[in-house]
């Protein structure tokens, strides 16, 4: 790491952050064991095969372009099986790529707060993915996080670039090994949206009770161009804070967050999705849907138009689905500049009675009712997922709810 | 089929009905006339039970069973089915996954939407962004699934065109037994002796008289039948000559 940046990452290892409750970072294991290479993800044991299934990683790697695991702090695997795509592990990559210096810290800061600064001066784990210019991915690539160590502080550096005209889907679980409680992850990912390149980044988060996570994501989209990003959370965790944020810079970009989250008691959740609409007629579109079935949710959203002409919209719904929780939406809309176009509805209560009756008027017990409507509230369709994608995300989502009972 | 017995209602504290009795028997269809907020919907309400409208008095019979303080699923279950008037939207409720799940056996629900012109709107979250006349049909769609013994029928052709609303009238045939969809060719006399099946309908306008013919009227004013048991041309006829509470005078 370069001198400059290791001095700026050191002076902020005490910095708070703007949001979320403070973690103690001492209380981790640094490091970890090292991890030999998986040359084939069929010899993982079979344990770990299902706990990552949990979180969208298919180990069999059917219908998939590529795959990356992070266990702990080791690079165990990154392979891509289609021509213009590229999977290495981020540190591989920056020895390989002079010019990859230019992008890495370059969206997020890394004297941002406590966590960028450990995270960088702890190394360079995490994945670096790059598609080609105009080389469209047939299926999703798949990472996992993975915590194998009780304790542990994994730092992850990602780096995600969609060459001009590209196409690239990622579907990224993060998880632990069952028999781990505790532990703490930060991730930092730095997204690309090249002129006219897609990248649909489809992120699962399965962490156990007592795991802490601080993901620090920033993405720049160019002229043309589309990230669509889908988060979902269903399972306990103890404590998440990220406010992941897209810079809107070419003319008629496009960025959408959709994300589906639920609290458990115990977990404290506080998560936004921030789009900053720069170019000319960009637009964005913000959908967060949060339950609790007894854990606090913050649900942020924040839109900025500050070119000409652009358009965003934002949607936070939350469900009370017990009366300890706490939903608290917070959504912020920013004009810049004269003649943008921002809206948002929020809504935040208990399921509708009217609903309930609806469907018991259909025959359906009350619990039948109030079940079909909870699924409906967390219904991935709305995420427009393709349908490979879509399916393995299901699975996901009925694997970790039946993991969280 | 279904008996009401001087059955009082309110709705937040407020007596809405006010000593209600009625009386449908199997095959029957019965039409209830009424200005707005004479209490219409809250009878349907009340017979089905939903949790706002509160019997105070009286008792509602279904199937010689006493249903007063049954749960709506309960009633549901024993074979009564509603068409709401204003149905909610089910957010990421598939209208085709409802209908599988409502259809007490498995069954084609694209062959059981075609007729209903719904066959595009299965994978639709159920009223969302449906217009006037795709909420209605969505509701006899779903209360062709569940097939009922009893229906309760809302204003099933508020807001509907002239075509949607023999569409509609179809449907409500086919769920009295009236009809079949494609006109089955049964004679009248069959048809009514044949006939278990029975309803309540709402109606303003009175157009779906048009396509269904129904039995006896009743207008209800001021939480009060005032006039029933006339028949439901008749008594239409004389509210459009003399008002509501003209024909109350004229017909009690």
């Amino acid at each position: 790491m370069q001198d400059e940046l290791r001095q700026k990452a050191q002076q902020a290892l005490h910095k708070k952050a703007a949001l979320g409750e403070e973690i103690d970072l001492d209380r981790f294991v640094a490091g970890g064991k090292e991890h030999s290479y998986v040359e084939n993800l069929k010899s993982l044991p079979q344990e770990e095969k299902e706990d990552m299934l949990v979180a969208g990683v298919d180990t069999t790697e059917k219908q998939r372009t590529g795959s990356f695991i992070l266990e702990d702090n080791t690079v165990v695997h990154a392979a891509s099986f289609q021509d213009g795509l590229e999977v290495l592990g981020t540190a591989a990559a920056l020895e390989k790529y002079e010019w990859l210096r230019d992008y890495y810290w370059n969206l997020v800061d890394i004297d941002t707060d406590k966590y960028t600064a450990r995270a960088g001066l702890e190394g360079e784990g995490g994945y670096f993915i790059r598609a080609m210019p105009g080389v469209k991915a047939v299926y999703p690539i798949q990472a996992c996080m993975f915590i194998a160590q009780e304790g542990l502080l994994q730092g992850a550096h990602n780096m995600i670039i969609a060459e001009e005209g590209a196409d690239l889907q990622l579907i990224t679980g993060c998880t632990t090994g069952r028999h781990i409680g505790s532990g703490m992850h930060i991730g930092i990912t730095e997204i690309y949206v090249k002129k006219n390149a897609k990248i649909t980044f489809t992120m699962v988060h399965n962490w156990s009770e007592d795991v802490a996570v601080r993901p620090r994501t920033v993405s720049v989209v160019e002229e043309g161009g589309a990230y669509l990003s889908n988060y979902i959370s269903m399972t306990p965790v103890k404590s998440v804070q990220m406010y992941p944020t897209t810079y809107l810079k070419g003319k008629n970009s496009v960025a959408r967050y959709h994300s589906i989250m639920v609290g458990y008691p115990g977990s404290n959740l506080d998560v936004g999705s921030r789009v900053v609409l720069q170019g000319e007629g960009s637009r964005a579109e913000i959908i967060a849907r949060s339950l609790t079935r007894g854990g606090r949710i913050v649900n942020r959203g924040h839109l900025l138009g500050e070119g000409a002409g652009v358009k965003g919209h934002l949607e936070c719904q939350g469900l009370m689905l017990s009366p300890q929780g706490v939903i608290h939406a917070v959504p912020e809309l920013e004009a810049r500049v004269d003649g943008v176009a921002l809206s948002h509805e929020a809504a935040v209560g208990k399921i509708a009675q009217e609903e309930v009756e609806y469907l018991m008027a259909r025959g359906f017990s009350e619990e039948e009712a109030t079940a079909m409507i909870v699924r409906g509230f967390l219904n991935v369709k709305i995420m427009g997922l393709p349908e490979e994608l879509e399916a393995e995300v299901r699975k996901a989502i009925e694997l970790s709810e039946h993991s969280a009972l | 089929m279904l008996k009401v017995e001087d059955l009082h209602v309110a709705v937040g504290g407020k007596p809405i009905l006010k000593g209600i009795n009625l009386h449908i028997k199997p095959g029957e269809t019965h039409v209830l006339f009424g200005p707005n907020g004479s209490g219409k919907s809250t009878l349907l309400g009340a017979i089905m039970g939903f949790e706002r409208y509160q019997v105070t008095e009286g008792r509602i019979l279904f199937k010689g069973e006493e249903i007063t303080g049954r749960s709506v699923a309960e009633r549901a279950k024993l074979g009564i089915g509603i068409a709401f008037q204003r149905p909610p939207v089910l957010r990421g409720v598939a209208l085709g996954d409802l209908l599988k799940a409502v259809a007490p056996a498995p069954s084609d629900v694209g062959e059981m939407a075609d007729p209903m012109h719904l066959a595009s709107f299965l994978e639709r979250d159920v009223n969302s962004g449906f217009s006037g006349g795709e909420v209605k049909r969505s509701e006899m769609l779903q209360l062709l699934a569940q097939s009922p013994n009893f229906v309760l029928l809302d204003e099933p052709e508020s807001g509907v065109d002239l075509e949607n609303i023999a569409l509609i009238g179809q449907a409500v045939n086919h769920l009295l037994q009236k009809d079949g969809f494609n006109g089955e060719e049964r004679c009248r006399r069959e048809m009514k002796e044949g006939r278990s099946k029975a309803g309540l309908i709402i109606t303003h306008t009175g157009y779906i008289l048009d396509y269904v013919p129904a039995d006896l009227g009743h207008v209800l004013y001021d939480g009060r039948l005032s006039c029933t048991g006339f028949n439901p041309r008749e008594l239409l006829g004389c509210i459009h000559k003399y008002g509501y509470a003209g024909c109350t005078r004229c017909l009690a």
